[in-house]
């Protein structure tokens, strides 16, 4: 099971936990764990990805294993600890706004 | 025993104010969907319990929510505004063309007759529509074929901020965009005309026959003369007599002709409401002043309405989508701030007092009278 942190804001949508736990199939990527979280929530459809490009929202970061990997592509597979469910992706809301 | 329902879109969300026909005693439900900006909530006219929110952050982009409880709990439903087609270019701040780009949903118009049917006016300015309740929303193309190429955002973005549907005939509606103008259509959407004839930017617009370009800030419109239309511009308060083909200008006797809001009073339609602004660069009323100008003559002739608001050290503003009129027989009138005081009158704007006075800056304040 992969388990991802989502920010408080999308848990109020999803009406879930700060954490949940998705069945993601390898390689577990950054896209196929969206993927998997958009399907289980359809709400946040939109909320960390463009609807139709899925290219990530300006002020949405993803950190692992204390990397940032918002940069990093969608498809590179995602840490193997993540993969594992050993560590959580965090999906985050940048600080912004001073 | 009837009573009003007053719905507050705020920075950091939504609050429902309710009271009964006196106006005196308060309920406040809320924040509702907390921490997010609340750019508009509107009622069906045609089933007042469904309700629908336009809820955005720049962290998560877009949700519509639907109550049908009058706003007691609420769902997401579809907001997935594409634009049809090639989305295109307009006029950017700088003069060059940029990429249309969906940012938010800033006012939702539910059809008088049909609660699954609303109309969405979005930054960057496009009209969407939804004939399922909000599940599916579709974009009606004409209006940007208007010489979309010369829209440009005002200060605000450019936003699609004002629908008004003719209650005679579903199909004449009436959009103003910030800062392309007004538009009319006569046919449900499928052509679209500027209705700007008349309006005066004479810095910005020096062409006096320009159709683009007109920073309209709202236009208001008595549901018993929907020929007679008030617009509050970017300066200049300004009236039409023929629905939007020609303007003149009715600002007369008011401190200051710049202001976002305008009204019309619920049973006379030649009683309209202004709230003065010293300036496009000072966005707070003259003198550190509140006051609300009444004109019972449709325009020209004003009065101050003092009697309840702060008149020394003052410096809110009020928004164009931030006031509304109930229609109790005695005509209420209300108001948001952007220091999140909300003002209510129960006697036409003779005396005022604020049912809340601390709530996030005031974006939208829209009024359901119940049965």
């Amino acid at each position: 099971m992969i388990r991802v942190i989502i920010p408080h804001h999308l848990r109020t949508l999803a009406n879930s936990g700060k954490e949940v736990t998705l069945e993601v199939a390898a390689p577990v990527t950054q896209a196929a764990v969206l993927d998997a979280l958009e399907a289980k929530y359809p709400v946040l459809r939109g909320t960390i990805r463009d609807r139709a490009t899925h290219k990530r929202r300006a002020l949405i970061r993803f950190f692992a294993c204390g990397q940032d990997l918002s940069h990093e592509a969608p498809d590179a597979p995602l840490p193997a600890e993540v993969a594992t469910g050993k560590e959580p992706l965090m999906i985050v809301g940048a600080m912004a706004g001073g | 025993m009837s009573s009003v329902r007053v719905l507050v879109g705020t920075r950091k969300g939504a609050f429902i104010l309710t009271s009964n026909e006196e106006r005196q005693q308060w309920d406040v439900s809320g924040p509702h969907f907390a921490g997010w900006e609340i750019y508009h909530l509107k009622g069906s006219p045609a089933n007042p319990d469904r309700l629908y929110a336009a809820q955005s952050t720049g962290w998560f982009g877009q949700l519509i929510q639907r109550s049908d409880d009058g706003g007691k709990t609420w769902e997401p439903v579809g907001a997935d505004f594409t634009y049809d087609g090639a989305p295109g270019a307009h006029q950017w701040y700088d003069g060059t063309q940029h990429p249309w780009e969906f940012q938010r949903v800033w006012l939702l118009e539910p059809s008088p007759t049909d609660p699954d049917t609303v109309y969405a006016g979005v930054e960057d300015a496009a009209l969407f529509r939804t004939h399922d309740g909000g599940k599916s929303w579709q974009e009606l193309p004409a209006l940007r074929a208007i010489k979309g190429e010369l829209w440009a955002p005002g200060a605000g973005g450019m936003c699609l901020h004002t629908i008004l549907i003719d209650p005679n005939d579903a199909n004449r509606i009436f959009v103003a965009i910030s800062a392309a103008g007004a538009f009319r259509t006569e046919d449900g959407g499928q052509t679209w005309r500027p209705a700007t004839h008349g309006l005066k930017a004479n810095w910005e617009l020096p062409d006096p026959d320009a159709e683009i370009g007109h920073c309209v800030h709202s236009i208001a419109m008595h549901p018993s003369r929907p020929n007679v239309l008030f617009m509050q511009k970017h300066w200049d308060v300004m009236r039409s007599d023929d629905a939007g083909d020609n303007w003149y200008e009715i600002s007369g006797n008011l401190p200051s002709d710049f202001g976002f809001p305008i009204i019309v009073h619920s049973h006379e339609p030649d009683t309209i409401y202004v709230v003065p602004i010293k300036s496009d660069s000072e966005h707070y009323p003259p003198d550190g002043k509140l006051r609300v100008y009444r004109s019972r003559s449709g325009g020209n002739e004003w009065e101050a309405l003092t009697e309840g608001l702060p008149q020394s050290d003052c410096y809110v503003n009020v928004l164009r989508s931030a006031m509304a009129v109930d229609t109790l027989d005695s005509c209420g009138v209300y108001f948001g701030t952007t220091g999140g005081q909300v003002y209510a009158s129960a006697d036409s704007g003779d005396t005022w007092a604020p049912i809340v006075r601390d709530l996030p800056a005031v974006l939208s304040v829209e009024v359901q009278t119940l049965p």
